[in-house]
């Protein structure tokens, strides 16, 4: 169990608690520690609230748990929000003078510090910097030098001048020597430091950053919670690279913007959520079958329909991997942790080009939106292949001609994978239609011409599930007769939920997919097991479906739906039940 | 590109389906003979076709060609032109792909002004669905889909380009041969986004939209000596004359600047190295 520290601040949307957790969340990145944050959106009990939640460790941290032991509460609210999660010992700190929090009861068990953030705020040269106050505060309750702020106020705030950067620092150093002068109290807490470099980035900077270094230069999309951030973050940095992004004005368009840049030649990638999904299947046959590369992001949010936008789940999976009339074909791809994010878009960027078939890139809202520290290793660019499959040269053109010296865009070869040609190239010129078509890309309802089509294309998949490693992720005991198995961010909470797991003496084996389709086959693992539970968060178990369907073993389904990523010690509370369950039913 | 490229190299070897008589063989010679004329190549020409009988014209013209989703012509055409500003980009469909399930494409193609070109092939009715009205037919106008008329109004799609932003605006008939070729080159050669409405008549399901009916009412700015088509309210006053029908370029925006120009799309973005950019790591470092 890692010695970690559960840090929050929380209020009124609007009230930067985005910004001012992420800085103390570089703050602890910087002084050697690890990070792994999440955040609260909207309220469980009126809209408004906001908070962003940090679990700190010297040793990597996977999970979020259901634990706070210092909170900033801006609001009052925030306070009775996160009642249950705190306990005794938790440190709150508060800003007495403000009139909303004069009713607010500190249970006795707990520590509060009543700190006049904004004053003191005003005093460094605005009350807009009672949430730095705060930080600094929350230092001193922390044993943690508040000179480790310094590096990210700057990062924050250098562009707004020297003098905003210098009140910020001094902002923090009121909080934090008013709680030293104020209280004198023990603090049960102690935050270590070492001398490790991190670098802090969430699922959908992984992603994007993926796609800068897996070569992709065009980018079309439309704004959705929560997949806007890959836009965010490649807007200003792919045009260093020579590329462009393109906000379209719907998803209809996005995903042809997308299409076209990718007939044209360049690596090309749109993101959406589940909503866009919707619109964007509508052009996901024609991509698949004119053979053309294109990486589509899905961070999945709560569904159907508009659903809980700010809010986790898993519910995409048979869209992704059954949607569209007809048979498409196509690959799914789903990272398992953050740092996953950027090496499964690399992987996903090869498989579209090699095998000329759209990829789906399916992360979800937990990890898309969780920030964690990475050695920066992590991302060795040395490591990145970029593997543009079946391009022809300029030279070579002629080769793939018939005898009419015309370019063969759907050539049905052997392995099914046709030569390229992108638009420019002299004897390339070719059309291609969403029609069925010949090897020439003309309209055809010949039926040999369409069963060669069809075939060519199915073994193009076929070819890719023998030449690639489809394989899972495995942690635990491999000898047990315990298997657990997940997809996407369940990763990180199940691993550590294998150690509350152990301290019960329950040892799992623990089976992670990152591959949906083509996937692992299974079938020896479940065989091998005696109980099978499969851990998503959807409520009728998509991916248990499909274990079951792959091995024909019937699983036990462990589910969330409440719009919440699973916590690693309620997920071994639910593994232990799941278990116990099991072997009522066989006994 | 080299300058002894003939219009029927962009020809390609199959025969069209289209009804014989139909307006878009006209309509696809004149873009075939507008492209040789711009000194384009076929290798170097990217035609982006929409759905329905006006599609088929990628099909019919030998260049790179995509056929895509109905109504969805136009963003495709804006992704091939911004990855590759070096190709001349043409996007041809009907007037129902237009104007109706792509409306919304077409509104923000124009805004966005990409150097391209789009042809509508506009002959007031559904013609490969056989025979339903569209966008542009008129009120009383008699289909299958409306036995007593379309109890509604026809879209003004000049009047919607002109509204959303749009930098050049023409109308040509397809069986004025010449000056059809010409309007479209002169959509080619504009800076920005080359907007064309062809009549391109359906001999087949319009009986009223005929060749006789556009060759009798079609007055020609061209010959209007007055006429400046670098005047808004001059173009504004004709587009919203629905007295009479034009022909001309009627609206050109003198000081258009194309999107990839405005945002720096200027690179081929098809060629990229076969691992990690060189200064990758810096991505990486932005983030301690
Ligand atoms: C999503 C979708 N809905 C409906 C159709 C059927 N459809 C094909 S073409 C067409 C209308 C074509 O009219 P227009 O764009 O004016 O082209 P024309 O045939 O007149 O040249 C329709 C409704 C389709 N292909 N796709
Ligand atoms: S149905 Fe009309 S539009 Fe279609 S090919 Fe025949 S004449 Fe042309
Ligand atoms: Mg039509």
């Amino acid at each position: 169990m890692p010695a970690d520290l559960n840090w929050a601040i929380g209020g009124e949307a609007g009230d930067g608690i985005d910004s001012t957790g992420k800085i103390f969340a570089q703050a602890l990145s910087r002084a050697g520690r690890h990070v792994f944050t999440s955040k609260d959106f909207a309220s469980r009990i009126r809209g408004g609230y906001t908070a962003y939640k940090i679990r700190t460790s010297v040793d990597r941290v996977e999970s979020v748990v259901d634990r706070l032991d210092i909170l900033i509460a801006l609001t009052q609210r925030t306070v009775e929000e996160n009642m249950d999660e705190l306990h005794e010992g938790s440190v709150i700190i508060y800003d007495g003078e403000r009139t909303t929090m004069q009713d607010l009861e500190i249970p006795d068990e707990m520590v509060g510090l009543d700190v006049p953030l904004k004053s003191l705020g005003e005093e460094a040269g605005g009350a807009i910097m009672r949430n730095i106050v705060a930080l600094g505060a929350a230092c001193e309750a922390t044993n943690f030098d508040v000179a480790f702020l310094d590096e990210s106020l700057q990062k924050r705030f250098g562009a707004k001048g020297e003098s905003i950067v210098e009140n910020n620092k001094k902002a923090a150093r009121l909080g934090q020597e008013y709680v030293e002068e104020h209280f004198d109290h023990d603090f049960d807490y102690d935050l270590d430091t070492t001398d490790e470099d991190y670098v802090l980035l969430n699922g959908d900077e992984a992603i994007g950053m993926g796609a800068l270094a897996a070569g992709c230069r065009f980018y079309a999309g439309y704004p959705i919670t929560p997949a806007t951030n890959v836009m965010e973050y490649l807007t200003g940095r792919i045009e260093e690279f020579g590329g462009g992004v393109v906000q379209a004005e719907d998803e209809l368009s996005a995903i042809n913007m997308a299409l076209g840049a990718a007939r044209a030649g360049a690596r090309s990638m749109t993101a959406t959520s589940g909503p866009g999904i919707d619109l964007m299947t509508e052009t996901f046959g024609l991509v698949a079958t004119t053979e053309t590369p294109l990486v589509i992001v899905d961070v999945m949010r709560s569904g159907p329909s508009t659903g809980m936008p700010t809010k986790q789940e898993q519910g995409d999976l048979n869209m992704l991997l059954y949607g569209g009339h007809g048979e498409i074909p196509r690959f799914v791809v789903a990272p398992t942790t953050v740092s996953e994010c950027f090496w499964k878009t690399v992987e996903a960027f090869n498989y579209a080009e090699k095998y000329q078939t759209p990829v789906y890139l399916v992360a979800d809202l937990a990890m898309a939106v969780t920030e964690q520290t990475f050695p920066p290793e992590e991302f060795d660019m040395d490591a990145v292949e970029v593997d543009r499959g079946n391009l022809v040269s300029d030279d070579a053109i002629d080769e793939w001609q018939n005898e009419k010296g015309q370019f063969q865009p759907h050539l049905a070869t052997e392995d099914g994978i046709s030569p390229r040609a992108f638009p420019g190239q002299a004897g390339g010129a070719h059309m291609t239609t969403g029609l069925e078509h010949d090897a020439l890309g003309r309209r055809t309802e010949e039926e040999e011409v369409r069963l060669e089509q069809v075939d060519k294309r199915t073994r193009k998949v076929e070819t890719a599930k023998q030449n690639e490693n489809w394989d899972y992720r495995e942690f635990g005991d491999s000898d047990s007769e315990k298997l657990v198995i997940s997809w996407g961010s369940n990763e990180g909470p199940m691993r550590e939920a294998m150690e509350f797991l152990e301290e019960d003496g329950v040892n799992v084996r623990f089976i992670s997919v990152p591959y949906m389709f083509p996937r692992p086959d299974l079938t020896e693992e479940v065989e091998a097991a005696d109980e099978v539970i499969v851990v998503e968060c959807n409520a009728t178990g998509q991916f248990a479906d499909v274990v079951e369907h792959d091995t024909l073993t019937r699983v036990t389904r462990v589910n969330k739906y409440n719009g919440v990523r699973f916590k690693a010690d309620e997920l071994a509370e639910e593994i232990k039940a799941a278990l116990a369950e099991s072997t009522e039913v066989t006994a | 590109m080299s300058s002894d490229v003939r219009f029927t190299d962009f020809k390609s070897d199959k025969q069209p389906t289209w009804c014989p008589g139909c307006g878009d063989f006209g309509t696809m010679n004149g873009m075939m003979k507008a492209l040789a004329n711009t000194g384009n190549h076929p290798d170097d020409t990217f035609v982006v076709a929409g759905i329905g009988c006006s599609g088929k014209i990628g099909t019919y013209m030998h260049s790179y060609a995509l056929h895509g989703v109905h109504g969805r012509a136009l963003p495709v055409g804006i992704g091939v032109k911004t990855a590759n500003p070096n190709l001349e980009v043409m996007v041809a469909g009907g007037d129902g792909d237009g104007y109706s399930i792509g409306a919304g494409h077409f509104v923000h193609a124009v805004r966005r002004n990409v150097d391209m070109t789009y042809v509508v092939m506009d002959n007031r009715i559904y013609g490969l669905t056989k025979g339903q009205f569209s966008p542009t037919s008129r009120e009383d106008f008699e289909t299958s889909t409306s036995p007593d008329g379309t109890h509604q109004q026809p879209v003004n799609p000049l009047a919607l380009a002109l509204a959303s932003g749009a930098t050049f605006i023409a109308q040509s008939f397809s069986s004025d041969a010449q000056r059809h070729a010409q309007i479209v080159q002169e959509a080619i050669e504009h800076d920005g986004f080359g907007y064309v409405n062809v009549y391109s008549p359906c001999v087949t399901f319009n009986d009223v939209d005929t060749y006789d009916y556009f060759r009798d009412s079609l007055v020609d700015l061209g010959e209007d000596e007055d006429y400046d088509n670098n005047d808004f309210d001059q173009a504004k006053e004709v587009i919203l004359d629905s007295e009479k029908e034009y022909q001309g370029v009627i609206y050109q925006d003198e000081d258009s600047v194309p999107y990839g120009e405005r945002m720096g799309f200027t690179e081929d973005m098809s060629r990229i190295p076969d691992g990690a950019p060189e200064n990758a790591m810096d991505l990486v470092r932005e983030f301690y």
